[in-house]
């Protein structure tokens, strides 16, 4: 899907939400309903900003069936929804075909709903899970979750004169998602937005159980400008802070490499006032850290891409023969 | 057949099966198989485990066409459960103890978003200490989460109510989950005769679930579980409050269906040998059996002594619970669980029936919604004239 | 074009907080949050429509495969679309300034 496809298509969630100005996560839902517009929807999303910015009573911003449980339950609430689509239609109650997409934040994702999100995985239900990471708990008003950056000021990690911001390395969902040996995880963000779509149409027509993981900026946490969303994100994929890739069967694929022109952490920390205490002179080390512990992580990721990219092109074509 | 002759009156006798040496817990799994659920979520706790597992061995020998979700927590199998029945299905779940409290936060979304679910509980203890057994802290623990609650003395009843469950949460006008509850271990695991009714009987009386809302099947697509501001929350749940009186109005037309195929009633509230009683007991669950056979003994002995058993504990029928004492001089009541440092929860609504001249109830201000001094002005006012159309008054509702 | 938004009875709400009717957060104009406000410029558009899946509001009129123009009712002014035009079709103003010559 192209932007000019996009503007032609039914887009299910619609203006009037109240979600703060600049903000991602419209956008990223947006994207994903219409690039699953081909089907019947059945969404749910987990207390958090999507939820709370969209359905205030008696108006809702959806324009497909929607369900919000509670804050850990995205998952097994969709799970539900998916399990008795499938009794209803085995029972011909039903004749209609839909698929299903859950959202949850990264505190609704990495943390208290990691759980639920785990056991629908197992399950192996036939669905998408979209996990819009603002990396922080917003709608709490900015408090750090396991996936807040390591150095990000937050409001339960502020930066002070002994404590220089979170202290902790952020949870690697992917890593966690994979484990699960489901057919299709991704990481996206809205930076890239056609690598963002492929994504949730890939996702979205996966047979099982696929995860998208989206970094999706949030204005107030990140302390950046509203129109500044896109532009930082761009700087995560560049600085190899948020690389694009997929790991489909298990496989690993390298969506982008920036090459020699991979941009310093610091350029993707710069505009965010949530870094800004990093920038004096004595918290130099710090950004020196995180530098090392990128790269690293982008080594290894392209280390693994490179091993499975032998791995796939062999695997399709012993298919191709087979087929032949 | 020939069994079905002793246990069942021949009034009745076409609409049974057959009579089984059940437990409590695969009486409940009996009845799931014949409601055959569109889905069943589980996941084991003792004493609850015996119906999961019974369960899944019908989902596996194909006995029941149910989606069978194997959670990962309660919390979870509520969740799951709480997804299928919004989505228009007839969905169930079973739990007990700490797993009730593990999901007691979506047992208030279930009952909130007025979704018809159906749930044996087996009573269990709730920790620390941890203990295994049977006590009613966890169902009492749930007294006030919106759900219809039904006790259950022995299999044959759990069997019964978990198929009245059905009806009364479909009801049209209820639209509430229900909780089906009987003694861990002390039912869910003794074995009784159960008689066991046709699987036709039971199909047609719980018929199809004709959901009002749900994402499958309404037209337009439809929001659950929306955010609602105090403009809006006291509203929403002074329909559930209107669900639970339509419940008490509705109960008894459901039971006496039920009645009509089994031969046995489901009162309320059950007198036993309380006609004439100057002392009664009143118990709810197993513990009923128990006090019966003392009762009969003591009767024997001369001594004027009755049970009052009750059945339907949410909604209660504080009227006739009041009517159905008037003229027992002393009552002990039995709650085998704490409301620490209050009454205890049976003992607290048994009093509340006898004891409630010259004092009213207000509820006021839920999800936020404003109390102003002129509404406490005016509710001096309406008390100083003493008089209120009903029991239960509210205070800044859209009426 | 607004809807009096008459709160309801709790007899006449449907039953467990449940919306039934979708897109009703139309009702909500969200443009009176502005600050600042895109302005479109036509003879300087490309109609890539980069700017239509970026606005978190929705906000893009488009006909014909064709950008029209900016839907002020729910533009928030957060200027993401003008942050991704590749041709500066769209600019940013100030809201008030805009205003005022309006009553001029």
């Amino acid at each position: 899907m192209n932007p000019k496809e996009y503007s032609e298509k039914e887009r299910a969630l619609y203006s009037g939400h109240s979600s703060c100005a600049g903000c991602a996560m419209p956008v990223v839902t947006r994207s994903a309903l219409a690039s699953a517009s081909e089907y019947n929807i059945v969404a749910s999303a987990a207390t958090g900003c999507l939820e709370v910015t969209t359905t205030i009573y008696p108006t809702s911003s959806w324009g497909v069936p929607w369900i919000h449980n509670t804050f850990e339950n995205a998952a097994a609430t969709i799970s539900g929804v998916e399990s008795a689509y499938k009794a209803l239609s085995r029972k011909g109650k039903i004749n209609k075909k839909y698929k299903f997409i859950a959202f949850g934040g990264d505190g609704g994702t990495y943390d208290i709903g990691l759980q639920s999100l785990s056991g629908a995985l197992e399950r192996g239900h036939n669905f998408l899970y979209i996990c819009y990471d603002n990396e922080g708990y917003m709608n709490t008003g900015g408090q750090r979750s396991s996936a807040s950056p390591f150095g990000a000021s937050t409001t339960t990690s502020p930066a002070g004169t002994v404590h220089k911001g979170k202290e902790q390395w952020r949870k690697d969902l992917m890593k966690i998602a994979v484990a699960h040996n489901i057919p299709y995880v991704a990481q996206a963000t809205i930076g890239n937005w056609p690598d963002m779509t492929m994504k949730f149409k890939k996702g979205i027509e996966t047979n099982g159980p696929a995860v998208v993981v989206v970094l999706s900026p949030c204005i107030l946490l990140w302390h950046i400008k509203p129109d500044e969303a896109n532009t930082v994100s761009r700087l995560a994929i560049d600085s190899c802070f948020w690389p694009l890739y997929e790991v489909i069967n298990g496989r690993y694929v390298l969506n982008y490499d920036p090459g020699k022109r991979k941009k310093p952490i610091e350029e993707f920390m710069k505009p965010q006032g949530r870094y800004k205490h990093l920038f004096k002179p004595e918290n130099r080390h710090i950004i020196d850290f995180i530098q090392k512990r990128i790269d690293e992580e982008w080594e290894e990721l392209k280390r693994r891409a490179e091993f499975d990219k032998a791995y796939i092109k062999s695997n399709s074509e012993s298919e191709k023969q087979g087929r032949n | 057949m020939n069994n079905l002759k002793i246990f069942v009156d021949s009034k009745y006798i076409d609409n049974y099966e057959t009579v089984l040496p059940l437990s409590g817990a695969h009486a409940v799994a009996e009845a799931m198989r014949q409601i055959n659920p569109d889905t069943v979520a589980a996941y084991p706790i003792t004493p609850q485990t015996p119906i999961v597992e019974r369960f899944s061995e019908f989902v596996a020998d194909g006995k029941v066409d149910t989606e069978f979700i194997p959670v990962e927590s309660e919390h979870s199998a509520m969740s799951a459960t709480i997804g299928a029945s919004a989505a228009g299905a007839r969905a169930m779940t079973a739990t007990s103890s700490v797993g009730l409290a593990l999901m007691f936060e979506v047992v208030n979304a279930a009952s909130g978003m007025r979704l018809p679910i159906v749930m044996p509980v087996v009573n269990r203890a709730l920790s620390s200490p941890i203990n295994i057994h049977c006590d009613h802290s966890d169902t009492m623990a749930c007294r006030d989460a919106g759900w219809i609650q039904i006790y259950s003395e022995n299999s044959q009843e759990a069997y019964e109510h978990a198929i009245l469950a059905i009806r009364l949460a479909e009801h049209p006008e209820i639209q509430l989950p229900v909780m089906v509850a009987q003694d861990g271990f002390i039912t869910s695991h003794s074995v009784e005769v159960v008689r066991i009714l046709k699987d036709e009987v039971v199909k047609n009386f719980v018929g199809e679930r004709k959901p009002i809302h749900s994402l499958l099947f309404s037209e337009n697509p439809v929001t659950f579980g929306a955010l609602e501001l105090p403009d809006y929350f006291f509203e929403t749940k002074r329909q559930q409050q209107y669900a639970m009186e339509m419940a008490l109005k509705y109960y008894s037309d459901i039971a006496n269906e039920l009645t009509k195929l089994t031969g046995h009633a489901y009162p309320m509230f059950e007198p036993f040998m309380l006609d004439d009683a100057d002392v009664a007991l009143i118990a709810l669950n197993s513990s009923a059996g128990t006090i019966k056979k003392v009762v009969k003994e003591m009767r024997q002995e001369g001594k004027k002594v009755g049970l009052l058993k009750i059945r339907l504990f949410r909604p209660f029928n504080y009227e006739l619970m009041k009517s159905m004492l008037k003229h027992v001089k002393t009552i002990g009541v039995l709650d085998r669980s704490f409301s620490f440092g209050a009454n205890p929860p049976v003992f607290s609504e048994v009093l509340a029936s006898l004891r409630s001249e010259n004092i009213f109830s207000f509820v006021y201000g839920l999800g936020g919604r404003e109390l102003y001094e002129s509404q406490v002005r005016e509710t001096f006012d309406n008390l100083l004239k003493g008089k209120f159309d009903a029991k239960i008054n509210y205070i800044g509702l859209r009426e | 074009m607004t809807i009096k938004n008459v709160k309801k009875r709790w007899k006449d709400i449907p039953i467990g907080g449940v919306i039934v009717e979708p897109k009703t957060s139309l009702r909500n104009k969200t443009g009176n949050w502005r600050v600042q406000k895109p302005v479109f410029h036509p003879e300087r558009c490309i109609h890539c429509m980069l700017c239509v899946p970026y606005c978190p509001e929705d906000a893009f009129i488009v006909e014909d495969g064709k950008l029209k123009g900016i839907n002020y009712d729910y533009c928030k002014g957060c200027g993401l679309c003008a942050s991704v035009c590749p041709v500066k079709a769209i600019t940013m103003e100030d809201e008030n300034v805009e205003q005022e010559n309006d009553e001029k």
